[in-house]
């Protein structure tokens, strides 16, 4: 602001600027107008009512807005909105398929991985990312031979998993589940 | 019973219809029933506090004081309210005739000094992030925008940062009454003949650093009015408590005031309190008669949810040469922070009646000092007091087993209360119900391959490896079940302990349990419903638990301090009791039989020795009608009850850790562990398993990663997660666990509570591991969080000190192998003088921190 573009309403505080976009949610084409600095987890929490995805920190430190955008996750607090149009973005709404839970909510639910269930969603859409990345072939930092395909085991399970916390500390129930899916 | 009733009438209908159940003699107490509430937790079907709009809603935002102390001078919100989008910005002073103070409903003295504390700081800030003015905006962005426009002038005071400086004569005040809160103390036994001619003192102070409780939902609240009454919708632990502390706080009548508490993420404590924000939002939404709503950002929960912990505990433990404990004497400072806020006083309190753990003694002194600094104001987090009290004692026989060369787990052994001895009434004045201490111990030894390790110890310390293993044991018991009311009155809190429940049948035999507790992901839903339905003889399924909103549940005490089961879930129990009773009395008049002679078995009332029965449903449903019903009978089954139980209850346990440490590096990792509680008997084993787990996890981050850091000016640094570590998955070990099982004595359930327990056990399990790894090099104590620094510079100071100790340079240690006494750590009159000292130079008693002090005929 300093007198370069005229970017100032009256008041002097900058107009936002917005864009039109074409947003799949979750299979559902979700157009909206947004403000260019928003987030994906605001603009999914706030516009788009799909409140599942959580704001546990705002700064990508916590994984609790974990989503899948093409299939990869995403921490939709550190995505702005206007990078996403034109892909397919699924939150924890998405993950089932009408009343059958998808694998990874089925086995949360039998191996007793969430307590308060604030982080779950981000917990879900996470593993259910790094099952992807692993069937894909991606090592991790654990994953002792990078020229065979990675193996699913404990270690690896908490070393891909370790960018969500929990403060409930679910995380043994965390690791059974995405493992039980895994095999 | 169904004939009986006409197809054409409504009861008649239902009668007939698929709604009605049959009963169930399935038992369900001890199962491991998948949790009820997870299929809407893991769809996203959930309704957290921030997830609430309202039509018309408005969004707070708090302009935070970036000084730890200083005189507010000047505050202009006039620039902010042209800010687009706002329509209100007060200052404290604007709100000072009614925003009221926040309060205390611990004095745990007499003479206790209770500062006022408004919910926006007025003439002073007294810690970094109390607030000193709001915006009011349509939404959230702009409401944030606009403190940028708000100024503040400040006079810098000086911070009060250190308790022992604080203490000291010509200090910096906190506030004008001094920086002393309170000292409270306790005596049990003749503490000066048990420490005169002590043939061993172990005296030590520790430091219980500052915990950020960081539960993962970040705190919500939202109020709106009618115009004549309010709701507050608030990520809270205390509907109840809230709603009349809310009440007398702003002015509002209790009964036009409902508190709401919707899904809420996690609280540990954090959230068991009234915060300056659920104040400000009712304040806010009564001047402005629109919704609002204030949801904090992370950085600004880790300044302002209440902080935990914080003591410096300087212990003193007299024995005889057997190992035998004679006394324990405790002095503890407690950092208060800059107000008293809702149990604040009472955490350190609650650690009192805990620091002779599970030993017999002859005599126990305890003395607490709260402090006022310029910080968060500190109050419950996990364990409350007695995590603190617990690692101070286990640490401190850790030490004296090894100053007498006895094996840590034989001096535990030779001082516990044995199976045989109870009840036990302790030196402390509680009386343990039960516990069978030889039990879990035997049983965590087997799981843990206790003398394999120890072998595997022996060699690496006679190998010199470089990666070190050491053993940690953490025995423990808590009081829990908070609490008796009468044990309340007489500690001076400010409200009673009991718990209600009501319990009532619906026309088609389906079961309603409104509970007082207030759960955020202990399970409740699942548990009340596995006790009401072996009491009624009914399905699982067709029971629903109702909570955590006053104008539903109407009594409740909400839930803390390992309480819901103990107290919430017994009330349940005894509802379901008197709704059986309420049944059989019906049932008998309806099959003309005596009340006596009907008998009650899977939920099928029966006369004695005949065929003839009806099931409870049926008596559900024939009450709804009325029909025919004995006189002066209501018309419905349904109950209330509250239990105020006579006694805490006593859980135990036992925890092993054997942790790697590198000796080279700093780098510590966990290697095995195994957690042995006793809980007493068990409603769901799953849930059990799960409190353990997530216990251990935060007494494991104590003890490795957490820690609030202030700069010198008194700002805290640790304000993100990536600054304030809470573990992850990668961070933590599979934990192995294991139940013994001694049913409580003051409850009918015979549950204890399980959701402290593990945090209480495991901080000292892997601090005594730590220590245990490099007591060959001559290191004695690593304060928390041990960090890799923290252990390196132990091993340099440690070396520095004693030149030669360290066996990777040096000749082996005398330490090695088993338990033979280190020479250089004599406590007998005449031995050789104190050995090296701890990481970090502990601010506070005069006494230095890690040496023995030769007996001094009882004075220090
Ligand atoms: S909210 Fe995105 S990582 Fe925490
Ligand atoms: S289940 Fe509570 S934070 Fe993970």
């Amino acid at each position: 602001m300093n007198g370069e573009t005229d970017i100032t309403g009256a008041d002097g505080v900058p107009d936002p600027v917005t864009a039109d976009l074409r947003l799949s949610v979750n299979g559902v084409p979700r157009p909206v107008t947004v403000d260019t600095r928003e987030t994906l987890l605001d603009t999914l929490r706030e516009h788009l009512g799909l409140t599942g995805a959580k704001k546990g920190c705002d700064h990508g430190q916590c994984g609790a807005c974990t989503v899948l955008v093409d299939g990869r996750r995403a921490l939709s607090c550190l995505t702005l909105t206007v990078t996403a149009d034109d892909v397919e973005i699924v939150t924890v709404e998405g993950l089932a398929d009408g009343d059958a839970l998808h694998p990874l909510q089925a086995a949360f639910i039998e191996n007793d991985a969430l307590q308060c269930g604030y982080c779950t969603p981000g917990q879900l859409c996470s593993a259910a990312g790094a099952l992807a990345e692993a069937a894909d072939g991606w090592p991790s930092a654990v994953t002792p031979d990078l020229s065979a395909p990675p193996r699913l085991d404990e270690t690896e399970i908490r070393e891909r998993m370790s960018g969500n916390l929990c403060r409930c500390g679910a995380y043994p129930g965390i690791v059974a589940a995405v493992g039980q899916v895994a095999r | 019973m169904t004939e009986e009733l006409d197809a054409g009438l409504v009861a008649g209908r239902i009668a007939e219809s698929d709604q009605m159940s049959e009963p169930s003699a399935e038992r369900e107490m001890g199962r491991a029933r998948r949790r009820k509430e997870d299929a809407r937790l893991v769809t996203g079907r959930t309704m957290w506090t921030d997830n609430i709009q309202l039509p018309g809603m408005l969004y707070v935002a708090f302009l935070r004081s970036p000084m730890a102390h200083a005189r507010i001078t000047g505050v202009n919100v006039s620039a902010a309210r042209s800010r687009p989008g706002v329509v209100a910005a007060y200052s404290g002073r604007d709100l000072a005739g009614e925003q009221g103070s926040l309060p205390c409903a611990w004095p745990v003295t007499e003479d206790i000094v209770i500062p006022d504390h408004p919910p926006m700081a007025v003439d002073e800030v007294r810690y970094p992030g109390e607030a000193v003015a709001c915006v009011v905006a349509t939404d959230r962005y702009r409401a944030a925008d606009a403190l940028e426009a708000i100024a503040v002038d400040y006079e810098p005071l000086d911070p009060v940062l250190d308790m022992t400086e604080a203490l000291a004569e010509g200090a910096p005040k906190v506030h004008e009454a001094g920086n002393r809160a309170f000292t409270w103390k306790f005596a049990g036994g003749d503490i000066d003949a048990a420490f005169r001619d002590a043939p061993v003192v172990i005296d030590r102070t520790y430091v219980q650093q500052r915990l950020i409780p960081t539960a993962m939902e970040p705190r919500a609240v939202v109020a709106t009015t009618d115009g004549d009454g309010f709701t507050l919708y608030s990520a809270t632990q205390i509907p109840h408590v809230l709603r009349v502390m809310l009440a007398m706080t702003t002015g509002i009548p209790e009964h036009k005031l409902r508190v709401v508490a919707p899904d809420v993420g996690g609280g540990f404590g954090s959230k068991l309190q009234v915060t300056a924000e659920e104040v400000l939002a009712l304040l806010l939404a009564r001047r402005l008669g629109r919704p609002v709503k204030w949801t904090e950002s992370r950085s600004e929960g880790n300044l302002t949810v209440h902080h935990g912990r914080d003591q410096l505990q300087r212990i003193a433990v007299a024995a005889d040469r057997d190992g035998r404990i004679r006394g324990v004497r405790v002095e503890l400072l407690a950092d208060m922070g800059a107000y008293l806020m809702l149990v604040t006083p009472g955490v350190p309190l609650l650690g009192a009646f805990m620091y002779n753990g599970i030993y017999k003694m002859d005599a126990y002194d305890f003395t607490c000092t709260g402090v006022f600094t310029t910080k968060m104001p500190t109050d419950a987090y996990r364990g409350a007091g007695r995590p603190e009290a617990t690692f101070a004692i286990e640490r401190a026989v850790d030490e004296l087993a090894h100053e007498l060369g006895i094996d840590p787990v034989e001096v535990r052994r030779r001082n516990w209360i044995t199976r045989e001895e109870f009840p036990y009434t302790t030196i402390a004045g509680l009386t343990y119900d039960s516990g069978d201490y030889e039990a879990a111990t035997e049983k965590a030894l087997a799981m843990f391959g206790y003398d394999e390790l120890r072998a595997e110890q022996a060699d690496r310390r006679e190998r010199r490896d470089p990666v070190q293993l050491g053993i940690g044991v953490s025995t423990y018991t808590e009081m829990c079940g908070l609490a008796p009311s009468r044990v309340l009155g007489s500690l001076s809190y400010g409200a009673g302990g009991w718990e209600h429940a009501a319990v009532r049948l619906l026309p088609t035999g389906k079961v309603e349990v409104v509970t007082g507790t207030s759960p955020h992901g202990q399970g409740h839903e699942t548990a009340w419903s596995q006790i009401a339905a072996d009491a009624l003889g009914v399905p699982f399924e067709d029971v629903s638990v109702l909570h955590g909103d006053t104008s539903v549940a109407h009594r409740g005490m909400d839930t803390y301090g390992s309480r819901s089961l103990v107290v919430g879930g017994v009330a349940v129990l005894a509802a379901c009791e008197k709704v059986k009773e309420r049944a059989r009395e019906l049932a008998a008049h309806l099959m003309e039989a005596s009340a006596d002679d009907v008998e009650f078995d899977g939920g099928r009332f029966r006369v004695r020795g005949t065929d003839e029965g009806r099931t409870i449903q049926e008596l559900a449903l024939a009450a709804f009608a009325a029909h025919d019903l004995p006189g002066g009978f209501e018309p419905r089954l349904d109950a209330e009850a509250t239990f105020d139980p006579d006694n805490f209850s006593f859980p135990h346990g036992t925890h092993l850790c054997a942790v790697e440490v590198d000796t080279e590096t700093g780098r510590c990792a966990i290697r095995s562990y195994v957690a042995v509680d006793d809980v007493g008997s068990v409603v769901n084993p799953l849930i059990v398993e799960g409190q353990v787990h997530g216990g251990i996890a935060q007494g494991v981050g104590q003890a490795l990663f957490e820690e609030a850091v202030h700069d010198a000016d008194g700002n805290l640094v640790t304000t993100t997660m990536a600054d304030y570590l809470i573990p992850s998955a990668a961070d933590l070990p599979e934990f192995t666990t294991g139940r013994t099982e001694t049913p409580a004595t003051s409850n009918p359930l015979g549950v204890k509570g399980v959701g402290e327990a593990g945090t209480i056990a495991s901080t000292p399990a892997v601090v005594n591991a730590i220590t245990d790894a490099l007591r060959p090099y001559g290191v004695r104590d690593v304060r928390m969080p041990c960090t890799p620094e923290r252990i390196w510079r132990a091993l340099a100071e440690a070396e520095a000190a004693v030149p030669g100790q360290a066996p990777a340079t040096g000749p082996a240690p005398a330490a090695v192998p088993g338990f033979a006494p280190v020479p250089t750590h004599g406590s007998t009159p005449g031995a050789a003088p104190p050995p090296a000292p701890a990481s970090e130079p502990i601010r506070g008693f005069v006494a230095p921190a890690t040496s023995e002090s030769a007996p001094e005929g009882g004075a220090r």
